[in-house]
């Protein structure tokens, strides 16, 4: 099973993909789209060493969810510190320790770190134990750990690695 | 009706750019500019790609996808520019209003 499909939530996706950028659903294109989504992950496969397995997809909804609200009220945040003036920022770098293993979970739990507006990912150690993140105005830095921490990276271990 | 929500949404998106732009340039350090314009992309563009989503959806056969394309490949590859940009700097030592993270084993590059 694993030799025929090494990533069967790859091809889903690719193949799902597929039908996005040709924007029609026809049978051909389905066929061709499966096609592709099942020999893709051949070629690639040195990239995904690990088999990807979401084991609560309700989860994942709910952390898009929130995901996508803190794009919004981010936004506004940073909008907000732009437009009052660079003066009275107060950045910093800050070490969010991570127990996250997977490179999956970490990967995005940096993208998700960046893409929330005010904080960027900068660094990741060596050891892949600690996350560097910029902030663009920090009153407390403990407590945005603790946010990243129980906002992102607790639903990504159950989502990715389950609850060990 | 739909033309004014259109109208709103491009607006927001437009403003919303702006004032990414606007941090890109009057921000002080590297650090901070870049949190400017990864911003921008996330809540402006995405309110432009739904208006393009809405006009196309309705003024043409068939719903339009293409925007749903656009953000995911936008959601994948900003955060790993920005990523990148942030550790090469890091790594070039730039002048940061924040004081740098404490040089030890598992932070960034002591002198090469």
């Amino acid at each position: 099973m694993r030799r025929l499909l090494p990533h069967p939530l790859l091809t889903v996706t690719l193949a799902i993909l597929w039908l996005l950028l040709v924007n029609q659903l026809s049978a051909g294109h389905v066929v061709l789209g499966a096609l592709l989504g099942w020999l893709i992950p051949f070629a690639t496969s040195d990239f995904w060493p690990e088999q990807i397995r979401i084991r609560h997809p309700l989860a994942l909804l709910r952390y898009l969810a929130v995901f996508l609200y803190d794009i919004v009220r981010g936004s506004f945040q940073v909008a907000a510190l732009i437009l009052r003036g660079p003066t009275r920022l107060r950045p910093a770098f800050i070490q969010v320790p991570l127990v996250l293993r997977t490179d999956l979970a970490i990967s995005l739990l940096a993208n998700t770190i960046s893409l929330t507006p005010g904080t960027v990912s900068a660094w990741l150690s060596e050891d892949r134990r600690t996350l560097i993140v910029h902030t663009l105005d920090t009153g407390d830095a403990a407590a945005l750990v603790t946010e990243i921490k129980q906002r992102y990276e607790a639903p990504l271990k159950q989502i990715f690695e389950g609850s060990e | 009706m739909i033309d004014l929500l259109l109208s709103i949404l491009i607006l927001t998106g437009a403003i919303f750019t702006f004032i990414g732009s606007l941090g890109l340039a009057r921000l002080q350090d590297f650090y901070t500019r870049l949190h400017g314009p990864t911003k921008a992309t996330t809540l402006g563009v995405g309110c432009l790609l739904i208006a393009s989503a809405l006009y196309f959806s309705i003024r043409e056969e068939g719903i339009s996808l293409h925007e749903v394309l656009v953000t995911l490949f936008l959601f994948i590859t900003a955060p790993v520019s920005a990523h990148l940009l942030a550790k090469a700097a890091l790594h070039l030592k730039l002048k940061s209003l924040a004081p740098p993270p404490a040089q030890g084993s598992d932070t960034p590059p002591g002198t090469h």
